[in-house]
């Protein structure tokens, strides 16, 4: 329907949020009007349930380790600018950003996407993916479909071929460097059409 | 004090008989003075004015151009296997297939955040967003002040439609339905007999048509050739209890469904004596086979009316059409499917019944500018040997989606208010596990039940 100022209003912090994220005002307002429609009871705030009611996101193997990076450790629910934010990451790469070293990074920058993606991945946060967290996310994404030993040795698989410093684990530098060759741009963003 | 009575009285009867002279007489000839019409061409001309004045107001200000895109996200149409095969492909092990690789999970992620952003189903239970505004104030989400004229337009179509077109319908609404009881009941009492059908036909036809004038409905019907026959079952879309009005404004049918108390106990009650409608008991509902045999015995009778079923089983918002349940395709006889599509120009017909009750949201149907649809009758199918009914039940679904332009999804529209099976995950698990493992045993994705 168009961006307005009305609807703009409504929206706590809206320049903070343009500033921080790069959105431009009209797709905050569709991400506000989702929101809205993912809260169903009106409280101001998501909270797990409500991304599980999302029945596409339902189906998706990992759709816990998804909807757990948009709460902080410990917090039970997430409020509209925090979503935004944890959206911005999925912005895709402005290519024609002038290169400022003073700046903070921007949220949705090829290093900020793969962090995202390492999280996931990653759940005690303690900067490297252990075997076992491997194991656990090919769990997810495999279920019963295969045996506890093609797991294993998927996972030592892995290992072996990204983990450069033999500790047998995958930092940030190692995830890094295995995927320097994917676009991450076009891969983890997400383009609105209007 | 006896003035002002007699004021009232006379102009109650005024109204009476403007009621009763053009709009009920000619309803129950089926006859069309032509006021509706001239209502919907004027109207339309003023949207389009609203429309101008509203594009040109925005072009201070830039947006960009509103498409009337399916959705608000660019998707890939890719399948899983195309698209984690272009990932692994920058991947320096270019693996040829199978293993897994670290990226794999970005096609995971992504797809996530893209159904957190938009997704399918959630949106086809909240009513569907214009193009542009249509100077009701329900479907204006960022009003904005645009011009004094526009402002006075909306001003006085508030008017109208709340003080002059609201009682005007309320009262051929009671009108309506206090004849179907009564007219249903008289038509009872006499004994079985060729007139008597005819009778009923004339009462139900009669009402039905009161009723739709009761809502300003213009009803565009097409193909009549294909309108179902007695011991034939009619399947349609599902968008409002409203559809029934509609659909029975140009046939009689036989109505399928639970007995429910209050006013609609009431009515259920009294047309049944006049022609066989089928009326199941809570506890007879659980109980497929018996249900299935009831509707059998109805359409093994060729003496009695079509039966009218919306295989839905809920409310969708009319842009898509959701999985049809197999019970009725399972009935046998030969099924003539008819597509119902709600112009939303006019008035949002969907009702969202996590939102509004019924007597809510029929106030917000006579509140609404008017009805206006299209219902197109489709061809008879018929199951096909070695067909089954799921199968069946997805052709006709296809059939009716295609022919009224709405989007055709496997979603079972049960999900509105119930939890996805883990069914969906296990697909999905499947088909990502056979790209890294191999399996032979690829199933193809079937619908559950």
């Amino acid at each position: 329907m168009g961006s307005t100022s009305s609807t703009l209003l409504k929206i706590p912090n809206v320049e903070e949020l343009v500033q921080e994220t790069g959105f431009s005002p009209a797709h905050i307002i569709r991400l506000y009007d989702r929101f809205k429609v993912l809260d169903k009871e009106g409280r101001g705030h998501l909270c797990p349930k409500d991304f599980g009611a999302i029945k596409e996101l339902a189906m998706n193997p990992i759709r816990d380790r998804i909807i757990s990076a948009f709460f902080s450790p410990g917090k039970e629910t997430v409020d509209f600018y925090t979503f935004v934010k944890i959206m911005a990451h999925f912005r895709p790469v402005d290519k024609d950003r002038p290169k400022d070293p003073n700046s903070p990074e921007p949220i949705n920058s090829r290093s900020n996407k793969l962090k995202f993606a390492f999280q996931l991945y990653d759940q005690d946060k303690d900067g490297k993916i252990s075997r076992d967290e491997l194991l656990k996310v090919l769990r997810d994404m495999l279920g019963m479909q295969v045996t506890e030993e093609q797991l294993e040795s998927i996972a030592d698989r892995t290992i072996q071929e990204a983990d450069l410093d033999r500790d047998d684990a995958i930092s940030f530098e190692e995830f890094r460097k295995s995927l320097e060759k994917v676009n991450i741009d076009h891969k983890m963003s997400i383009r609105f059409l209007r | 004090m006896e003035g002002v009575w007699d004021v009232a009285l006379v102009l109650f009867q005024v109204w009476v008989s403007i009621v009763v002279g053009l709009i009920m007489l000619p309803a129950m000839f089926g006859v069309s003075l032509g006021f509706t019409d001239i209502y919907i061409k004027v109207l339309v001309k003023i949207l389009e004015w609203a429309t101008l004045r509203i594009q040109r107001g925005q072009k201070e200000q830039p947006t960009p151009p509103s498409q009337p895109a399916n959705g608000i996200i660019e998707k890939e149409d890719g399948s899983m296997e195309e698209e984690i095969e272009e990932l692994r492909r920058s991947h320096p092990k270019n693996l040829a297939g199978g293993d897994f690789t670290l990226c794999d999970v970005f096609y995971f992620c992504k797809n996530g955040i893209e159904n957190i952003v938009e997704d399918q189903v959630t949106q086809r239970f909240t009513s569907e967003e214009l193009a542009s505004w249509n100077l009701l104030t329900r479907t204006n989400n960022n009003f904005r002040y645009i011009s004094v004229r526009l402002t006075i337009i909306w001003g006085l179509g508030v008017f109208i439609r709340y003080c002059i077109l609201l009682p005007l319908r309320v009262t051929l609404a009671a009108i309506g339905l206090s004849w179907l009881v009564i007219g249903t009941t008289l038509v009872g009492l006499l004994p079985n007999s060729n007139a008597k059908n005819w009778l009923s036909d004339l009462v139900h036809i009669t009402c039905y048509r009161i009723c739709a004038r009761g809502l300003s409905a213009t009803i565009h019907y097409h193909n009549k050739e294909n309108r179902p026959k007695k011991g034939g079952i009619c399947v349609a879309n599902h968008t409002s209890p409203i559809d029934i009005v509609i659909l029975a404004n140009d046939g009689c049918y036989a109505m399928v469904g639970q007995v429910h108390g209050g006013l609609l106990g009431v009515i259920q009650r009294s047309i049944v004596r006049s022609c066989p409608h089928v009326w199941f008991e809570r506890s007879e509902m659980k109980d497929r086979h018996a249900v299935a045999k009831r509707l059998k015995d109805h359409i093994a009778d060729k003496t009695k009316l079509p039966i009218l079923i919306f295989p839905e089983g809920t409310c969708i918002n009319n842009t898509s059409v959701m999985m049809f349940k197999k019970g009725s395709f399972e009935i046998g006889g030969t099924i003539y499917p008819v597509a119902i599509k709600y112009d939303p120009q006019f008035g949002d017909a969907f009702w969202n019944s996590a939102k509004y009750n019924m007597v809510s949201y029929i106030l917000r149907m006579m509140t609404s500018w008017a009805i206006v649809c299209n219902v197109w009758y489709l061809p008879p199918m018929t199951r096909q040997d070695g067909e089954d009914a799921v199968h069946f039940a997805n052709r006709v679904k296809s059939a009716i989606a295609y022919q009224g332009g709405l989007v055709d999804l496997s979603w079972d529209g049960g999900l509105k208010r119930a939890k996805v099976k883990e069914f969906y995950k296990e697909e999905q698990q499947k088909m990502y596990s056979s790209m890294i493992v191999g399996s032979d045993s690829h199933e193809a994705f079937v619908d559950p039940m």
